[in-house]
């Protein structure tokens, strides 16, 4: 089946932090998403230039008419500096979707082990989110590496969930706070004691740091083949 | 459709001229994989060829250090949009692997297989006539293993994922058999400069 590209409206556009923009986007969808799996946008000039990049939805597939995108503003971003400075409310944007195989769904259970860098974190978002409509008994563990407090994406949310659900578990990791640290080896060992040996294990971010969760989670024992990664800048 | 206030940053002329319709230039080289990179102990290495279950040839590490070598330096295009321009690889050519085990090609695809149980199709044609190599040499060293080593599928003219990383052969097929992506909805030729990305596009 064909993936056409549609015109989505931009419903609301509000700052998530410093550096990102969360735009709600009005889709005419003809399926159902899977949690986890994005969009690709395509811009187009007066001129007929086209620029193209893909976005992971942040929202959870249960408002399938509405998706949110978190767009993280890049130094010199072609893309990422239009959205953050131009696209208004009522602008209509091309996409196309969903895409992607980096995706769960209620059905494959748990115990489910999430571990996003940065702006990595949103298609996990999306997990967490539809988890905890759908699923709320499969125990879930957010490891969510960010360079300081005001750069967590969805954090009053995410410390929220933390509080009040009880199969799930926040752990944040800031690197460029005071005593701040990265994921080590301590880090992974922490999170398996209090999880268990997770089912499913999705790892989003930079390049540097999936290769590195990643690497950490196979020497901790975790089977490669549970481990699903998707790499932000490729 | 015009993206109001969209103007976007043109690549000069001469690398327009050599990007694909939706892609961007970069100059890192990025990784797109399903997991985590596997570990792979050279001295367990196997190349094999097959058709169906039979296998039609197979060389060690070393045994495949000794074929002819290919280099080939140019641009490759990945669907998630980047293509990076100039890149050197170097490895044995198609060609010369199927003239090395002494056959013919026996059917027109196969399915090119990861030690990750990745597969990607791609017909005969795309492969042979110096169009393909397992390289197992990026940069003048050794691919490192975030991008394919010790060896992979170098098929430049096509989509990147048809460049399976971590080759451990190739598996001819009656049909033209979709592989990974493919059976999840990406196309089965994928020509970049058509931009094949999608079933159907």
């Amino acid at each position: 089946m064909a993936l056409a590209w549609q015109e989505a409206t931009i419903a609301a556009a509000a700052p998530e932090t410093p550096r990102v923009r969360r735009l709600s986007l009005a889709v005419g969808w003809e399926r159902p998403f899977r949690a986890g799996q994005h969009v690709d946008v395509r811009l187009t000039a007066p001129d007929g230039y086209q620029a193209q990049r893909s976005y992971s939805i942040a929202s959870p597939p249960t408002r399938p008419g509405l998706i949110d995108l978190m767009v993280e503003r890049l130094d010199d971003g072609e893309v990422s500096g239009f959205f953050a400075d131009v696209a208004a409310v009522g602008d209509a944007i091309e996409l196309r979707g969903p895409i992607g195989t980096f995706a769960w769904e209620p059905g494959q259970g748990g115990p489910l082990l999430l571990v996003g860098g940065g702006s990595g974190v949103v298609p996990l978002l999306s997990m967490l989110r539809h988890r905890a409509e759908a699923a709320p008994e499969v125990p879930a563990l957010l490891l969510y590496s960010a360079r300081t407090p005001e750069a967590v994406i969805a954090r009053d949310e995410l410390v929220r969930r933390g509080a009040t659900e009880p199969a799930f578990r926040l752990m944040l990791c800031l690197t460029r706070v005071a005593g701040g640290r990265r994921i080590d080896t301590a880090r992974i060992a922490e999170v398996l004691a209090h999880l268990g040996r997770p089912a499913h294990t999705f790892v989003c971010g930079s390049n540097p740091f999936v290769g590195a969760a990643a690497d950490l989670l196979v020497d901790a024992g975790v089977p490669p083949r549970t481990i699903r990664t998707e790499r932000f800048g490729g | 459709m015009v993206t109001r206030g969209f103007t976007g940053r043109r690549p000069t002329r001469p690398d327009a001229e050599r990007l694909p319709p939706g892609q961007y230039l970069t100059e890192d080289f990025p990784v797109l994989q399903l997991g985590p990179t596997p570990r792979i102990d050279l001295a367990r290495w196997r190349f094999t060829i097959r058709q169906g279950a039979k296998p039609l040839a197979s060389w060690s590490w070393e045994e495949f250090q000794a074929l002819p070598r290919t280099r080939w330096t140019g641009d490759i295009h990945c669907v998630t949009k980047w293509s990076k321009f100039d890149t050197a690889w170097e490895g044995v050519g198609i060609d010369d692997l199927l003239a090395a085990a002494g056959i013919a090609a026996p059917t027109a695809y196969l399915l090119a297989e990861g030690y990750d149980d990745y597969t990607t199709n791609v017909p005969v044609a795309d492969l042979t006539g110096g169009k393909a190599m397992v390289a197992t040499a990026y940069a003048g060293a050794p691919i490192p293993p975030d991008h394919g080593g010790p060896a992979r599928l170098l098929v430049p003219h096509l989509y990147f994922w048809k460049s399976a990383k971590w080759v451990k052969g190739l598996r001819f097929t009656q049909a033209d058999e979709a592989g990974f992506w493919e059976q999840r909805g990406y196309h089965m030729s994928g020509d970049p400069w058509r931009e094949q990305r999608f079933t159907d596009d």
